[in-house]
């Protein structure tokens, strides 16, 4: 395991294999103390050259690297300068075609789903070995197409993404069905077997970790899969696609098709011989391909889309902590996160300190070069979503929302952006309602339970929540009413294998990670015979 | 006949250096307070291998307290399920690096044969990764009140267990046994047969190595009567798992009843049947007839010492079973072509001797065997078929736990299910059939915690197993196992105003 620096911030965070993401309770700011924050810092400087080199960019099928049919290729940008770090091929229908047919053949001819359980967890096990191996330079990957900073991808994430493994590993051989009771004399059971072909979309705020929540539940399952991931961080997909192929994955079970969503996403979603789809993304596109989905063959669909997650501070709340948890719950990862906690709901009683203290916190965040230690945010992803939010920033104000800090871009090279905090936020603005997805903190303020309930409901959205007190029939009362996949107790973000996540109303169907992730990559097959003479029943 | 190999162990491998001879307590090894020791014999040769700490009392008072302190402020509870099985990964690893060593200590300890061993022990290494993989799954329910109630289960580790285990499979029972309290988080006191307490010495040093902190695997090596009885009557083991006789488990009741009523599971003996439908594919069935009572020498448990045949084939079948038989090799478990070694010491020797001529006694014609075998050294004896028994001989009704088999007629499927299930015991049953019908009437109809269709000792470590009736309660293998090892918490507290109930 080569060196792992932790000058960092939340470093008790970095070193919990549990993957808590933000230690309660821990102030940062101290701790960020000798790094240059964005209001001192005039210009960024030279960005820090990448400690790894890009060896794979063609698509991957069959076991094979190959180029795109077309011939053709796309740049992919690193965030930081908007410079080229490679040519990718890119995939289209035909290559998508491609890829389908040899995962439909190892599926329906291969050993994968023929082996034992045992042998395709040993196979899962020894990937995950590989990717401590590689940590860093998965790291170095994810960082330099994303943008995220690299403590974070190399403490968290890379080990992540071998957890989630070895937690795949160890459900391959207990995938139970059932006996089932029948009311007469039949003997029944339920086999559970896998679903067949298995199209996933990924998205490009955690390249890795979104690689880790489709790839694993259904390799364990015995499926195969066509995977296209974002043409923002084709990278470190192709890397770690490559270590689980020197770990024993038969060629052809996993296949990675880079591209754009339009032409190489829709030809997964649209495809008759794909069993099963999986897609990561925003709401739009999500409707577009539960769309294509139903237009095609009907396959079932799993979508994780949007989100506009509440975080609710009671008034008993302890501000200081508060303010910190509210503040890693919206900046972590750029504000890139599908349930970033977007919209603080702050108790009048407590309102004006946490204001004035958010507004500290988030003028103390770190923002600069992803490769510096110590860095708390890099840059926005690309173009598009670096203007996007700028405009949403240009919306609140014109909305008549106060913006307290930030608004602008960092620096004048790349996609920095100042962290933003805007108070006086009313649920009708622009900036209450949409997904920003980016460091845009909008603080709202509340009376009573029911009136926080009612408004954090009013949302199209129904990823996670955040709920923030010490009063037990408090949290129960949120927990129960909030109508979101995920509610985070005095916590925020902490994701483990093991817990299950996902959207109620528009931001998704069904589950992944945990057991339930299980179901989304298996059927189920009743089998039913008389008996005779039974001696019960 | 049956032929003989008396090949010179020597020729085959090399003898293993015995490195572990004393208790495992709190992470060291220790002589026995008594500073007694015992002999564990060869059962190839007759003589010591060496000699090992005699645990008494003391002992297992000793290392209770080292699994309870390592239970109620030590680590290894409070590790995640996930950490916990990183650790029982790298143990089963290192088995693995030691798996031959591993294997001779067995074959000479217990005459298991070696190859089998070599190739065995990796296999029971899996259980420790089967349960690695069940630690950081072991969920609870959120329940459905009737009421306006939140409530939940926690499944929360039982606390220090007792593991009782017997000489037949001293690899694959302690992994067995070991391995689904070690994922549930568990703290424990091994006691090893006295018979055949080498292996077990040997993985409590490999858990050490691979990380398991002290205190939570304590191997104590003694006899039943003193070691076995102070596990099984201690006030401070929460649960025992025994697996033995049916006779030593009413006692290890017995002692769980008068002192701290703890959860016991019981693993004990059987009389399984093996029936044989005229459909049946007969040389097959001839193969597995033969390998289910004599595999491991007759010493298991789920051996299918009552073969039932239906009328149709069975002169056929005996023909059969004959000429497979010749083919059966009995010698120095340590020589690659022997099937069978020795009985495990002179006591059990005597034992079926003494059951064979109990059968000659009672008029059942001794088909072939019923001998010693071995040259006036070790414990061998002939594969032995009695035909013409029934059922009220003491060759069908008890655990004879050799070679020995008891071969019966039946005509319909009606009878042989009565005439199986016509036994205390109740672990396994075998079904020979093509016809689906019959398999499934048999499968429910056979009071036995293991049916075997068309094939026969299919373990596996995701297959429960265990008895109904006098065989014992409880089952090892399989998230079956774990949950022994876990204690049900409810949690319930009053919700206001939830949206929904």
């Amino acid at each position: 395991m080569a060196s792992r620096r932790i000058s960092s911030l939340l470093s008790r965070s970095f070193s919990a294999s549990s993957a808590t993401l933000f230690s309660r309770g821990r102030s940062t700011s101290n701790l960020s103390r000798g790094i240059n924050k964005y209001s001192t810092a005039a210009a960024l400087e030279d960005p820090i050259n990448p400690p790894v080199n890009v060896n794979y960019t063609q698509l991957l099928i069959g076991g094979q690297f190959v180029d795109a049919a077309s011939g053709k290729t796309f740049q992919t940008l690193d965030p930081r300068t908007g410079d080229v770090i490679a040519n990718v091929a890119e995939g289209d229908a035909e290559d998508v075609n491609r890829a389908v047919a040899t995962a439909r053949k190892a599926f329906d001819e291969g050993p994968w789903p023929r082996m034992t359980a045992y042998e395709r967890q040993r196979v899962l096990l020894r990937f995950a070995d590989l990717i401590e191996q590689h940590n860093d330079e998965l790291a170095a990957l994810e960082t330099w197409d994303n943008g995220k900073p690299y403590e974070q991808a190399a403490k968290i994430e890379v080990p992540m993404l071998a957890r989630l493994m070895r937690y795949y590993a160890g459900w391959a051989d207990k995938i139970h069905g059932l006996t089932v009771p029948a009311d007469g004399p039949y003997h029944v059971q339920t086999l559970h077997e896998p679903i067949g072909v298995a199209g996933q979309i990924i998205p490009w705020n955690f390249p890795l970790l979104m690689f880790g929540w489709k790839v694993g539940p259904a390799l364990a399952c015995g499926n195969t899969i066509v995977m296209k991931t974002a043409e923002q961080t084709p990278l470190s997909a192709l890397l770690a696609s490559k270590l689980l192929h020197e770990a024993g994955l038969p060629s052809g079970v996993l296949n990675v098709v880079s591209g754009f969503g339009p032409t190489a996403g829709a030809a997964i979603a649209n495809h008759m011989d794909v069993d099963k789809l999986a897609f990561t993304g925003s709401t739009a596109t999500g409707k577009v391909v539960l769309q294509l989905a139903s237009k095609s063959n009907l396959k079932p669909v799993t979508l994780e889309l949007g989100g506009k997650s509440p975080f609710i501070v009671c008034e008993d709340a302890d501000v200081d902590k508060a303010v910190e948890l509210a503040h890693f719950a919206l900046f972590f990862n750029q504000g890139q996160c599908c349930c970033a906690g977007s919209r603080t709901f702050v108790h009048e009683r407590v309102y004006d300190e946490f204001v004035e203290k958010a507004k500290a916190r988030a003028l103390n965040r770190s923002v600069g070069d992803p490769f510096k230690g110590g860095i708390e945010q890099g840059p926005q992803i690309d173009t598009d979503q670096f203007d996007k939010i700028l405009n949403y920033i240009n919306s609140g104000i014109e909305s008549g929302a106060t913006l307290e800090t930030g608004g602008e871009r960092f620096g004048n090279k790349g996609y920095y952006i100042k962290p933003t905090v805007f108070s006086n936020v009313k649920d009708d603005m622009l900036i209450a309602k949409d997904e920003i997805f980016g460091p845009v903190q909008t603080i709202l303020k509340y009376k009573d339970l029911d009136e926080v309930i009612r408004r954090a409901n009013s949302t199209h959205y129904g990823l996670a929540a955040g709920v923030f007190t010490h009063n037990i029939d408090t949290a129960n009362t949120l927990t129960r009413a909030l109508r979101v996949g995920t509610v985070w107790v005095n916590c925020f973000d902490t994701f483990d294998a093991a817990i299950p996540f996902g959207g109620y109303k528009m931001s998704g169907h069904g589950r992944e990670k945990g057991i339930y992730s299980l179901n989304n990559y298996l059927q189920v097959k009743a089998v039913v015979t008389p008996l005779n003479n039974p001696a019960w029943l | 006949m049956t032929s003989h190999s008396n090949g010179n162990s020597d020729s085959f491998v090399k003898m293993p250096t015995i490195k572990f001879t004393k208790l495992f307590i709190n992470g060291k090894f220790v002589d026995s307070i008594s500073g007694k020791t015992f002999e564990t014999i060869d059962p190839r040769t007759e003589e010591a291998i060496t000699r090992v700490a005699e645990g008494d009392k003391e002992d297992i008072d000793l290392a209770v307290k080292a699994a309870r302190e390592a239970f109620d402020n030590g680590p290894w509870p409070r590790l995640s399920g996930f950490d916990r099985g990183r650790i029982m990964m790298k143990f089963a690893d290192l088995i693995d690096e030691h798996a031959e060593e591993l294997a001779a200590l067995d074959t000479i300890d217990a005459g298991k044969l070696f190859v089998e061993g070599k190739a065995g022990i990796p296999h029971s290494a899996n259980m420790l990764r089967y349960y690695a993989g069940a630690a950081d799954k072991i969920h609870g329910e959120v329940l459905k009140m009737s009421r306006e109630f939140h409530a939940y289960t926690l499944r929360e580790p039982i606390g220090v267990v007792g593991h009782i285990i017997p000489w037949n499979f001293p690899t694959a029972m302690f992994l067995g046994k070991v391995s689904p309290a070690l994922a549930a988080g568990c703290t424990m006191v091994v006691k090893p047969a006295e018979q055949t307490p080498l292996s077990a010495l040997y993985y409590a040093h490999l858990s050490k190595l691979a990380g398991i902190p002290d205190g939570v695997l304590n191997v104590a090596t003694g006899f039943g009567p003193t070691a076995g009885a102070a596990i099984s009557s201690h006030m401070d083991i929460d649960a025992v798992s025994f697996t033995g006789s049916t006779e030593v488990g009413r006692e290890v009741m017995q002692a769980a009843a008068k002192s701290n009523l703890k959860t016991l599971s019981l693993e004990l003996g059987g009389k399984s049947p093996l029936i044989i439908f005229d459909d049946a594919d007969l040389d097959k069935a001839a193969e597995l007839a033969l390998l289910g009572i004599l595999y491991n020498k007759g010493e298991i448990c789920v051996a299918s010492s009552r073969v039932f045949v239906q009328e149709g084939i069975y002169d056929e079948f005996v023909k059969k079973l004959l000429e497979k038989k010749k083919s059966w090799t009995v010698g120095d478990p340590f020589d690659p072509k022997v099937r069978q070694g020795p009985q495990i010491d002179k006591k059990q020797f005597d034992k079926i001797l003494s059951y064979i001529e109990h059968g000659k006694r009672e008029g059942a014609t001794l088909l072939t065997g019923g001998k010693p075998l071995g040259h006036n050294k070790g414990y061998y004896i002939e594969p032995t078929v009695f035909t013409d028994v029934k059922e009220d001989m003491l060759i069908a009704k008890d655990e004879i736990f050799g070679p020995v088999m008891s071969l019966m007629k039946f005509k319909t499927i009606d009878e042989a299910i009565k005439k199986a299930n016509n036994t205390t015991y109740g672990l396994a049953a075998g079904v020979m059939t093509k016809d689906l019908n019959v398999a499934n009437t048999v499968s429910r109809s056979i009071r036995a915690g293991i049916i075997w269709i068309n094939c026969y000792f299919a373990f596996d470590q995701d297959v429960p197993y265990g008895g109904y009736k006098m065989s014992g309660f409880g089952r090892d293998f399989g998230l079956d196992a774990l949950y022994k090892y876990l204690q049900v918490k409810s949690v319930v507290t009053p919700i206001y105003n939830s949206p929904w109930l």
